[in-house]
């Protein structure tokens, strides 16, 4: 009884936090917009009991998904949401894999220091670190700035409100779920592997691919997916960094919800959101799985 | 008919197949090898043997490429091994911690420095089978490291470090993870597999009767340098100094001034007791100038116990029974002489336990006869 009740607790969390509103917002998805107060009916009236509910779920209907087959906007939204979060993913895992590599091959007594430097921006706001990318990269930004005072460029490089800023942004903000986990695999493999495939007659390019690629491997999907499922619906960093030219899913159900106040189509892209994102979950819970069986 | 021995060191026309020429090892201020001369021959099953920290896996990471010498020449086959790389080096190693690959299986484990010799794939299949026929592996071929128990873990490691055929074999600590009773049958094995394959084995060990088994000969190290290279008999029977001697079985030391007597030496060790003689069968003895300090070095199986004075032998002592250890097959007693030197004595129990006629607290006599001891001077 007690083992139940302990494991009941993350299972009642979920349940409170992601289920029932997840409800609501498939509830919302369903219904249709309205000028009122929520924005779209029906609303379930319980005062008047069976026929009340039996009228309320006769007025649900997927017209509302129908209309995001219908709209080219949304399709486009997803398939360029799909491709700058694969794209950031992979610049993510460039810039990350370097750095978990250096931080596994660093001395003992300096990796608490730049373990510490890879956590320390999260200290920051991150709508403040989005901001100050503005700074750095708009057309007088320190970037161009410094460039031109180089003498590298002759006219400020436009950076800003291109999918260019978008994946420095993603990059620079994700980038400590990159790190994190695939140093953690680097960190417990085993120097004596590398000696032994030397000692087997690679050298040491060689081993480094067949044995610390592949040992690092569940770190490095661990880390891709880290990356690739926030920054599928990311909103903040094109809103901020993409200006009107990036096309994000994130930010169209922002602006369906607030601007247009569409409830109804918002929920229903959020609803699609999630189902392209339960694959690459649940295929980064299998990888986990995976590694623990592994570890046993 | 004479089985003719194998004995490479002492023929003058072979030539080592490992030369270790002044070679010295410095780790910042710490030297771990301090201009060390050795040599080794092809065939030998050679023991590297010491208490951790003497310098002997640094000798052999020498030998694998890990580490470089700070001054002095490592020669293989004749060959200066200076700047080569230990994939270009026809030597492999069996890891103390076996590093097997987790993420192959047995079967690719063995094949895989056989894939980096471009051989064709018949080849190449042909010799991973022969590997896994060798130790005994066939059934586990396609299990992954962690589905194995840790005595075919260990087999799998030697079979990879074999695969190669190499020229020269090193196992660091190869059993050191293995329960006393599959040790032993490893051991075994491992004399086996070495004569049927006909490599040179380098092995690193701490464990005394590990290498007295295996090997053909031992290098006893000590703080960077190797104090006595001998077979394990001569190792046993004639230790070059109390080191040795104390490192390998139990001895008993007994320490006093030594005088020319005879054909041997007389060793005053206690005031008001007769000296005690030593001398060798065949050969000189140490030189010792007379009254220098002078050690013998009795192993407990040689040393006698009696109830009596016994008579007509040279050495005896008299002292009293401070323990008794019951071994089975053996016993030790532990006895205080005079002057409070403890030695062991050590008596095959052919009688059963009721008979035996000493006990704790009983005052008894040593013995052993002049070529017993073992005189050394440090």
């Amino acid at each position: 009884m007690r083992k139940f009740s302990l494991v009941s607790v993350p299972y009642f969390w979920l349940l409170i936090l992601f289920l029932v509103p997840f409800l609501i917002v498939l509830k919302i998805s369903l219904s249709d917009t309205a000028l009122a107060i929520p924005p779209y009916t029906p609303t379930l009236d319980l005062s008047e009991g069976w026929a009340g509910f039996k009228a309320f779920w006769s007025e649900l209907d997927f017209e509302n998904f129908v209309f995001l087959t219908e709209d080219a906007l949304y399709w486009k939204a997803y398939l360029s949401s799909l491709q700058i979060a694969a794209i950031s993913t992979t610049l993510a895992l460039l810039v990350g894999f370097p750095i978990a590599y250096g931080m596994a091959q660093a001395p003992d007594e300096w990796r608490p220091t730049l373990m510490m430097l890879v956590i320390l921006p999260f200290w920051t706001s991150f709508l403040i670190r989005v901001y100050s990318w503005i700074g750095i990269l708009s057309t007088e930004g320190f970037l161009n700035q410094f460039l031109l005072w180089l003498g590298v460029i002759d006219a400020p490089l436009i950076i800003m409100n291109t999918k260019i800023a978008v994946y420095i942004g993603i990059v620079y903000t994700y980038l400590p779920f990159m790190i994190l986990p695939i140093y953690s695999a680097l960190e417990k493999l085993d120097g004596s592997l590398l000696e032994a495939a030397e000692d087997l007659g690679c050298t040491r390019t060689k081993a480094f691919w067949l044995i610390t690629i592949p040992l690092s491997r569940p770190g490095i999907i661990a880390g891709c997916f880290l990356v690739f499922i926030p920054a599928l619906g990311e909103f903040v960093i094109p809103s901020l960094l993409g200006g009107s030219e990036t096309l994000m899913i994130g930010k169209v159900l922002w602006e369906e919800f607030f601007n247009n106040r569409d409830w109804p189509v918002a929920s229903a892209v959020a609803v699609v959101l999630l189902a392209i994102l339960i694959i690459p979950i649940i295929l980064f819970q299998r990888n986990e799985q995976k590694q623990r069986e592994a570890g046993k | 008919m004479a089985v003719p021995v194998f004995a490479p060191w002492d023929d003058p026309t072979q030539k080592p197949l490992i030369q270790f020429k002044g070679v010295t090892k410095r780790f910042g201020d710490f030297t771990a090898i301090d201009n060390q001369t050795l040599d080794i021959y092809t065939r030998e099953f050679f023991a590297l043997l010491g208490p951790s920290g003497c310098g002997k896996t640094t000798m052999m990471r020498m030998l694998a490429g890990f580490e470089q010498p700070t001054e002095g020449q490592i020669l293989i086959g004749g060959k200066d091994m200076k700047g080569v790389p230990p994939n270009e080096r026809e030597v492999n190693m069996m890891f103390q911690s076996y590093a097997l690959f987790p993420h192959l299986s047995v079967w690719e484990n063995i094949a895989f420095g056989l894939r980096r010799m471009n051989q064709s794939k018949d080849v190449l299949e042909a010799r991973v089978e022969e590997m896994l026929r060798l130790t005994r592996l066939t059934k586990f071929a396609k299990r992954k490291p962690h589905q194995i128990s840790g005595g075919q873990r260990q087999r799998v490691a030697l079979a990879r470090s074999l695969a190669r055929a190499p020229k020269l074999l090193l196992l660091d600590e190869p059993l050191g993870a293995l329960d006393k009773k599959l040790r032993e049958e490893t051991q075994f094995e491992l004399m086996d597999i070495q004569e049927k394959t006909g490599t040179t084995f380098v092995i690193v060990t701490h464990d005394q009767e590990e290498a007295m088994t295996v090997a053909s000969r031992i290098a006893v190290m000590d703080e960077g340098r190797v104090i006595q290279v001998a077979t394990p008999s001569n190792i046993y029977e004639a230790p070059n100094s109390v080191y040795v001697a104390d490192f390998i079985g139990d001895v008993n030391i007994i320490e006093g001034a030594a005088k020319r007597a005879g054909d041997g030496y007389d060793i005053t060790w206690a005031e008001g007791v007769a000296p005690l003689h030593t001398r060798k069968e065949e050969g000189e003895l140490i030189a010792i100038p007379d009254g220098g300090k002078a050690y013998l070095a009795i192993r407990p199986e040689k040393v006698a116990i009696h109830t009596e004075k016994p008579q007509g032998m040279t050495n005896a002592v008299q002292g009293r029974i401070i323990d008794v250890a019951y071994l089975g097959n053996l016993s030790t007693y532990h006895v205080r002489l005079a002057n409070g030197t403890m030695v062991r004595a050590q008596t095959a129990n052919t009688r059963r336990l009721a008979l035996r006629p000493f006990t704790w607290e009983d005052e008894v006599w040593l013995s052993w006869t002049d070529t017993a001891a073992i005189l050394l001077a440090e």
